[in-house]
C-alpha cells in the first residue's frame, strides 16, 4: 500500500488504522507514509476506511487555519479526506504478504479466503479429523502482531520431526519445499504477514509431545501463537480431548463446536450402480 | 481460518458472545449452497442478532466509498440486512452474532427444524455452547478449544485493547485503533456505541460483537 503525498493532507486518520503500524507520519514532508518492510499488504486502510473526494488544497488550507488559530479538529476517526490511499501492483513474492493478510484475497491453493482451510468446521461432512484424533491449528502473528515466515519454518521444522501430518491443503503447507523437514522456501522467509496457520494433525495419544514441542519453540520466535486443538466428539458429544487437555495443565473454556448438521449429498453417500 | 477462536477475555467477559456460522465443504456441497445459506441468515434475524456478515461480500457495518462532509454529522451507519443477504451469490461463510444464550439457542431449533444439510459451528464458551446444544436437542459433532497465547507476549497491548481488537479475528481492528477509540470514550469525545461502530467497520466478515463491545469501552471509560 503506498500514499499519494499529492492528497495526503496529514490528518493522521490512517496512522492509528494500521494493524502492524506501519503509516507514520514524515515530518520532513508532512505527509503520512507507509513502511513498505512493515506493511503487509492487508489493504485494512484502503478498504475499511471511508472515503471523501475533497480537494486536497482545500482541505489543506482549512487545517493550516485552524491549526494556527489552536482549534481542535474533530473528524470522523474512520475517514480518508481525500482518497490518498493507493494499493500498488503487487508481485511475487510481496503478493504473498496480501494472500495471507487480506482476508477478501482467496488462496488458489484453497479457495478459501484468508489464512487457513476449513479445517474442523466442516469436519461432519469431509470427516478429516477422527475420534482418536487431535487436529491441531497453530497460527502465527495474530492479534496484531504479524509473522515473518523465518519465524514460521522455525515451528515447521521442529514439528516435522514429530509423528504428524501436515495438512496438504493449508496455504503454508503450499509453501513447503520439503514437508519431511518443515523447510520453507527461501525467496519468501523474510516476507511478513498479518498472520497464517499452520495446521496438521496426530494421533491423540501424540497431543503432549505436539504441545511440548510448541511451547518450547514459541518463546523463541519474534512473533506470538495461538493454538486451536480440535478432535471428533463420540456418538453422545462428548470428547475425549478435554480430559486430555486438562490432564496437560491447560486451562481453556472458549471452542469452536461443530453441530454436525452437514451431510454428504446423497449421490454421494450411496453412489447408483452401475448398469452392465 | 481460525477467526473466531481465540477472542480475548476472561469467561464472565464472553457470556454475551457468540457467533454461529455457516459454510458448505468445498467441493462436496456446494450446490444450492447460497441459497441455503440466504436462509440461514434469514432464520438468523428472527432471532435479533448484533451482527450479521458474509465472509466475502462484508457485514451489516461497512466503510463507506463516497462520503460527503456532511456525512460528519449524518453518518448512515447500517446495511439493511436485506439487501447484505441478497447479495449472496458465492459459496463461502455467512455469519450471525448473538448475545444472548437463549436467543441462540431459539435459533437452533430452528436450525435443527430446517436440515439445510450445510456445516453449522458455533464458536463461544464451550459449556454454554454444548449446554444450548443439547437444550435443542443437537449432538455435537466435532469441538475446536482455543489454548491461548503464547511466544512473545510482551509485544500484546492491554486488557482492554486485546478484548476489542481480537473480536475481528483477521485482525482488521488494529490495537492502536482500538486504543483511540477508549480514548475517545474516555474524553467523552464520542460514546460507547459510536466508538463501536467505527470499530465494527473494519471487520469485514461481519462477526464483531457491538453489545459486547460498548460493555468494555464503558469498564474502559470507567477504567475497571
Amino acid at each position: 500500500m503506498e500514499i499519494d503525498h499529492r492528497k495526503c493532507v496529514a490528518c493522521s486518520n490512517c496512522i492509528p488504522v494500521c494493524p502492524m503500524g506501519a503509516i507514520y507520519m514524515d515530518t520532513a514532508i508532512n505527509r503520512a507514509t507507509v513502511n513498505l518492510d512493515e506493511c503487509v499488504e492487508c489493504f485494512t486502510c484502503h478498504r475499511g476506511m471511508s472515503k471523501e473526494h475533497l480537494n486536497p488544497t482545500i482541505v489543506r488550507t482549512i487545517r493550516g487555519f485552524l491549526r494556527l488559530l489552536r482549534i481542535r479538529f474533530d473528524p470522523e476517526p474512520d475517514v480518508c479526506p481525500t482518497d490518498a490511499l493507493t494499493p500498488q501492483v503487487l508481485s511475487w513474492p510481496r503478493i504473498v504478504r496480501q494472500a495471507f493478510s487480506d482476508p477478501l484475497v482467496p488462496h488458489e491453493s484453497t479457495g478459501i479466503g484468508g489464512r487457513g482451510t476449513e479445517e474442523v468446521k466442516t469436519n461432519d461432512v469431509t470427516g478429516r479429523v477422527t475420534e482418536g484424533e487431535a487436529g491441531f491449528t497453530i497460527e502465527f502473528g495474530r492479534p496484531g502482531v504479524g509473522v515473518r515466515f523465518r519465524d514460521i519454518q522455525k515451528m515447521t521444522i521442529a514439528l516435522a520431526s514429530l509423528p504428524i501430518a501436515f495438512e496438504k491443503k493449508n496455504p503454508v503447507f503450499s509453501l513447503m519445499t520439503d514437508p519431511s523437514t518443515g523447510m520453507i522456501r527461501d525467496d519468501i522467509l523474510n516476507e511478513k504477514v498479518l498472520s497464517a496457520i499452520v495446521e496438521l494433525k496426530t494421533a491423540l495419544e501424540h497431543l503432549p509431545e505436539v504441545l511440548r514441542v510448541v511451547e518450547d519453540v514459541a518463546p523463541t520466535l519474534e512473533t506470538i501463537v495461538s493454538i486451536g486443538v480440535s478432535t471428533r466428539c463420540n456418538a453422545q458429544g462428548d470428547d475425549l480431548l478435554e480430559a486430555l487437555l486438562r490432564r496437560a495443565g491447560y486451562i481453556f473454556y472458549r471452542g469452536k463446536t461443530n453441530l454436525g448438521l452437514g451431510r454428504r449429498p446423497e449421490k454421494q453417500q450411496n453412489p447408483s450402480p452401475v448398469l452392465m | 481460518m481460525t477467526n473466531t477462536l481465540h477472542r480475548f477475555g476472561a469467561p464472565d467477559t464472553l457470556r454475551n458472545d457468540y457467533i454461529i456460522f455457516a459454510m458448505p465443504a468445498r467441493g462436496i456441497n456446494e450446490e444450492g449452497a447460497p441459497e441455503k445459506l440466504q436462509r440461514f441468515l434469514r432464520m438468523a434475524l428472527k432471532h435479533q442478532p448484533v451482527n450479521i456478515g458474509h465472509a466475502m461480500r462484508g457485514g451489516l457495518y461497512r466503510a463507506s466509498q463516497n462520503l460527503t462532509p456532511l456525512a460528519h454529522w449524518r453518518r448512515h451507519d447500517v446495511v439493511d440486512p436485506e439487501e447484505l443477504v441478497q447479495a449472496i451469490d458465492a459459496c463461502s461463510t455467512v455469519a450471525a452474532v448473538f448475545d444472548n444464550p437463549t436467543k441462540l439457542e431459539a435459533f437452533l431449533r430452528d436450525l435443527r427444524a430446517a436440515d439445510l444439510g450445510i456445516s453449522v459451528n458455533i464458536s463461544g464458551l464451550a459449556t454454554e455452547v454444548h449446554g444450548c446444544c443439547r437444550r435443542a436437542g443437537i449432538t455435537r459433532h466435532s469441538v475446536e478449544y482455543s489454548l491461548g497465547l503464547h511466544g512473545d507476549l510482551h509485544r500484546l497491548p492491554e486488557r482492554h485493547v486485546l478484548e476489542l481488537s481480537t473480536m475481528c479475528g483477521h485482525g482488521m481492528i488494529s490495537h492502536n485503533f482500538a486504543r483511540k477509540m477508549i480514548d475517545w470514550v474516555k474524553e467523552g469525545r464520542r460514546e460507547p456505541r459510536q466508538a463501536a461502530t467505527y470499530m465494527a467497520r473494519f471487520c469485514s466478515c461481519g462477526i464483531f460483537n457491538l453489545t459486547r463491545a460498548i460493555r468494555i469501552l464503558e469498564e474502559a471509560r470507567i477504567g475497571t
